[in-house]
């Protein structure tokens, strides 16, 4: 829509559109501008403090000197302890993204292929959980999967024991699937839904078998939900910290656990910034990636 | 069915199609296609050709009936097991495949060798001379140009019927024209079988062999475009297929009819004396006379109430007491023509007129 305060009644002429333009980013401008400052104020520059942490010293006092700029903090990422909660993260955060998405995809194929009222219905389901504080329903997590728990009970009453894997990778997997297998099956669900039928018909029609339609049409059509489902659940998973928190066991420190302990208990606040860094990084990368091959999608 | 005849390319017996309850989709069609034919499914939207076409096509079964391609039962057959290809309304082409892999997709499928595959479909883009368009993407292409590549990807397979969705609506009228040309020559240089199913009455006389008019998933006729535009079967037919006007009157005898103003003209009828009837009478077909100028032979006399200037012709509207008609009178410079409010006497010959049943 063209500016009509600007642009009044008189002929119009190159520059007078110009001008009109001009108007119209400027008041686009001034929409995103409250947003614009909340972000400044709260993201970028907490974030720009923490880059610059990174490359800080800790003092004996456990405090911080921003004097004598160095890499240290990055050098101890090399570290085998560091090196292996970062491996250790990146892993699990791996496992939690491929059963979440074993999980959903045909979970989110049946929900596209409903009609829209079972849909509808459906995903207030998956949007449940949602309506909880995470954190309870972690400490739930907790009851279900303890010493004496209905899963434990379960195991006992079919003969095969107790089961304890509370305070287990198992266990951080377990919670993180279930608390991000929404952040799959939503996109998923989306970009199934979007697929065209016909083509899928087209490929019948052009001999393709039932399973080899899914293979070649459907599968390769719903790939930017697969991998907007894959970073949506990645990203959280790699930096969790409630989860494995409450179910992972001393021996599963992951990332965001690490971290914390680096900021709150060994007051080495260059150490956790450089990592928080590293770990947005990984982030920013994945991010990139996803966008650049969304864009060649379709 | 003797047994020397020939297998015809589709047969269809008591072919019905219910969707729930009470929806009757096609309602126990009969139909033969033979092999060889341009075949039109013509009807208004919502009647059934696209179901029947469907049906055809294995993407849809008959709850009841028989679908037999070539002598061969098609049952719950699933689509890629019929010897029968689709092009689609809006193309359906895969938009994350090359135009090559789109039309080598069934050759693929068909495990025909991959080398092979891509020289057949390379053959088959060049047919319908896009040949530099292979490593496109299918939104890179124009309409015209995606529609002639479904083509290219139904007929690579060497189908033995061709199934075509309304093949051409998405195109603009230029380049439809062209299309209809291109697809009719097509058809005789494959010699293939082609089934379309169309709401265009005008793409369906052009392109078919024969037609076939369904309403409310019934056929009500089926004929060559020519008697269908000259002996059309009902009112429905007669008003469907091109423009007409639909007098309306009763049968006196085999050569009369008393139309509903009391004039008495002679058609020549089948119709039972007494029956109530409607005469078809083409805007074509009427000449435009002035009062002064009494023509031999039957005519009517009214009022000129518009006039609209179609370039080839002249469209009138001419009322008269009881009705208004319809003419169209080519546009001849030597002619001149009348305007709005001039009193007219309109006539026909009596071959260019035909009875229907009201």
């Amino acid at each position: 829509m063209v500016d009509t305060e600007s642009v009044n009644g008189s002929p119009v002429t190159p520059e007078l559109e110009k001008a009109a333009e001009r108007a119209d980013s400027r008041r686009g401008f001034l929409l995103a501008l409250p947003a614009l400052g909340f972000l400044t104020l709260f993201f970028a520059t907490p974030l720009v403090i923490v880059a610059i942490y990174s490359f800080a010293t800790r003092n004996r006092f456990g405090g911080t000197d921003l004097s004598g700029w160095n890499l240290d903090s990055y050098r101890r990422l090399g570290e085998p302890i560091v090196r292996d909660i970062l491996y250790r993260s990146l892993f699990l955060a791996f496992i939690t993204t491929v059963i979440c998405l074993i999980f959903a995809y045909p979970f989110s194929y049946y929900l596209a292929t409903r009609k829209e009222s079972v849909r509808n219905i459906m995903l207030v389901f998956v949007m449940i959980p949602f309506w909880t504080n995470f954190l309870v329903r972690n400490y739930a997590w907790r009851v279900l999967l303890g010493n004496g728990g209905p899963l434990s009970q379960a195991t006992e009453a079919v003969g095969l024991g107790e089961t304890s894997i509370l305070f287990t990778p198992t266990a951080v997997v377990l919670g993180l699937v279930y608390g991000y297998l929404p952040f799959m099956v939503l996109p998923l669900y989306a970009s199934i839904e979007r697929i065209d039928w016909r083509l899928v018909e087209a490929s019948r029609d052009l001999y393709a078998s039932g399973w080899t339609s899914f293979r070649k049409i459907i599968l390769p059509l719903s790939m930017p939900g697969v991998i907007a489902g894959s970073i949506l659940v990645f990203i959280p998973s790699l930096g969790a910290y409630v989860t494995p928190e409450l179910l992972g066991g001393a021996k599963t420190t992951l990332l965001g656990s690490y971290i914390v302990t680096q900021f709150l208990t060994a007051r080495n606040w260059p150490a956790g910034a450089a990592l928080s860094m590293v770990l947005m990084i990984v982030m920013l990368i994945t991010t990139i990636i996803y966008f650049r091959k969304d864009g060649k999608t379709l | 069915m003797a047994e020397e005849e020939i297998a015809a390319a589709v047969e269809l017996q008591g072919l019905t199609k219910r969707f729930g309850a009470d929806v009757t989709a096609v309602d126990s069609i009969d139909l033969r296609i033979e092999d060889g034919e341009f075949f039109a499914l013509l009807g208004p939207s919502g009647c059934g050709k696209t179901t029947t076409l469907r049906m055809i096509a294995g993407l849809e079964f008959p709850t009841e009936g028989s679908l037999r391609i070539y002598g061969e039962e098609m049952g719950t057959l699933s689509p890629n097991k019929r010897p029968v290809n689709t092009v689609f309304q809006n193309y359906a082409l895969f938009p994350h495949m090359t135009v090559l892999d789109n039309v080598a997709f069934g050759l693929r499928m068909q495990k025909v060798d991959k080398a092979e595959a891509n020289k057949r479909a390379q053959e088959a883009i060049e047919m319908v001379r896009l040949g530099q368009m292979a490593k496109r993407k299918p939104n890179q292409l124009s309409g015209g140009q995606q529609q002639r590549i479904a083509l290219a990807r139904a007929l690579v397979n060497r189908p033995k019927v061709l199934l075509l969705d309304e093949p051409l609506g998405a195109l603009d009228l230029k380049l439809r024209q062209e299309m209809q040309i291109e697809l009719k020559s097509l058809q005789r240089e494959v010699g293939i079988t082609f089934v379309f199913v169309t709401h265009d009455q005008e793409e369906a006389l052009t392109l078919s062999d024969r037609i076939a008019v369904m309403h409310d998933g019934k056929f009500l006729q089926v004929a060559s475009p020519e008697n269908m535009y000259e002996r059309p079967a009902n009112r429905f037919v007669a008003d469907f297929i091109g423009q007409t006007n639909l007098l309306e009157g009763t049968v006196e005898d085999a050569e009369t009819v008393c139309l509903a103003n009391g004039a008495r003209v002679s058609v020549a009828n089948d119709k039972a004396e007494g029956a109530k009837v409607a005469v078809s009478l083409r805007p074509e077909r009427i000449n435009v006379h002035a009062l002064d100028d009494k023509p031999d032979g039957p005519s009517l006399e009214g009022v000129v109430s518009s006039v609209t200037y179609l370039g080839t012709a002249h469209s009138y509207r001419i009322a008269m007491d009881w009705m208004e008609i319809e003419v169209r009178e080519e546009n001849r410079p030597s002619r001149g023509h009348f305007n709005a409010g001039d009193s007219v006497l309109i006539s026909w010959h009596s071959d260019g007129v035909w009875v229907v049943d009201n």
